[in-house]
């Protein structure tokens, strides 16, 4: 039954197998294809993963946070979504949790994540 | 075809061609089978009954039995009629004959659910009626923020209207929702994806219509 529903998600999953495997605490840059009227750009958006979230399905999220301009932003991307070119893991971060919601209202010294090599 | 008879499978999510998140309900659909086929002349409407999903010999009564035979098959589970369904269709429509998703629905379609929706047991009247519940928590009430309130006048009538909604069993009702937009459509494995929900809890029927 669960295997009828992999059937429709089918032709999304492929996106996984070129993917890198990343997951809390890891620092990676996202590039966002944006389309302004009939163009097509790159947009890039570095940050600090938070959490993945959802099951290995479609619904499967993952959130990154970056610092921009002094101001917290915090963007949610589906895993599987199209409108994602590609994503590279800058840094790989030694975290103990899975859900790094500390983060948050943390600037500077406070937010560093130790780096996992 | 006027409709199609459906077992839910459950919910994903699938990406439009702008990128766009789009809830889905992905239902498996057929084949059904033609049980009957009624008219003006013999039944006084125009209707057609099909049959979906499998069932036991010896779950199934003896007048069905005969019912399906008549229509060379085996019992089905659920039997459902369409009724006055458009002249275009009547070359489909024949006793025995096997009906799929891809006969009824075409992709970009917009149909209708019926289904049961999910049992919630018995429920106050915030819940089942939308009632706004009593005041605040000041001007000295207390216990009194969920409950429904006035019954309606006192000396005159000295009952309780018929018809006053109060508390009590919810869910399990007859739900259409309409215009679903057809996502996809799987004939091999006799699935069709709609856009948005569907009520009932999965494995449930849904019945598809036009």
């Amino acid at each position: 039954m669960a295997d009828l529903i992999k059937l429709v998600e089918h032709e999304f999953a492929k996106v996984r197998e070129t993917m890198p495997s990343f997951k809390a605490g890891d620092t990676v840059n996202v590039h966002v294809k944006i389309k302004e009227g009939n163009k097509e750009r790159i947009q890039q958006f570095q940050g600090v993963v938070m959490q993945r979230r959802g099951t290995n399905g479609n619904g499967e999220t993952f959130t990154v946070r970056k610092i921009s301009n002094g101001v917290g932003v915090e963007r949610i991307f589906p895993i599987t979504a199209p409108t994602i070119d590609k994503i590279e893991v800058v840094k790989f971060g030694k975290v103990r949790r899975a859900k790094l919601n500390y983060l948050k209202g943390r600037q500077g010294k406070s937010a560093r994540i130790k780096e996992r090599l | 075809m006027p409709g199609i008879i459906g077992r839910k499978v459950g919910m994903t999510s699938i990406f439009g061609a702008e990128g766009e998140n789009i809830a889905c309900t992905v239902i498996e659909a057929g084949p059904c089978i033609v049980t009957q086929v009624k008219n003006v002349e013999t039944d006084g409407y125009r209707a057609v009954q099909l049959a979906f999903g499998e069932k036991k010999e010896k779950n199934t009564s003896k007048p069905l039995l005969g019912h399906f035979k008549k229509a060379n098959t085996t019992p089905k589970r659920d039997v459902v009629e369409f009724r006055d369904f458009r002249k275009e269709y009547d070359g489909m429509v024949e006793l025995g004959k096997e009906i799929r998703v891809q006969d009824v629905f075409v992709e970009g379609d917009f149909l209708d659910a019926v289904g049961t929706s999910k049992g919630k047991g018995f429920q106050g009247v915030v819940k089942r009626h939308n009632f706004a519940g009593v005041g605040g928590q000041t001007h000295g009430q207390h216990n009194r923020l969920r409950a429904p309130g006035s019954m309606g006048n006192a000396s005159f009538a000295s009952r309780v209207p018929k018809g006053k909604r109060l508390a009590g069993r919810m869910g399990t009702d007859r739900v259409k929702v309409t215009n679903l937009k057809v996502v996809k459509i799987m004939p091999e494995q006799n699935l069709i994806v709609v856009s948005g929900s569907v009520p009932g809890h999965i494995n449930a029927t849904v019945i598809l219509q036009k």
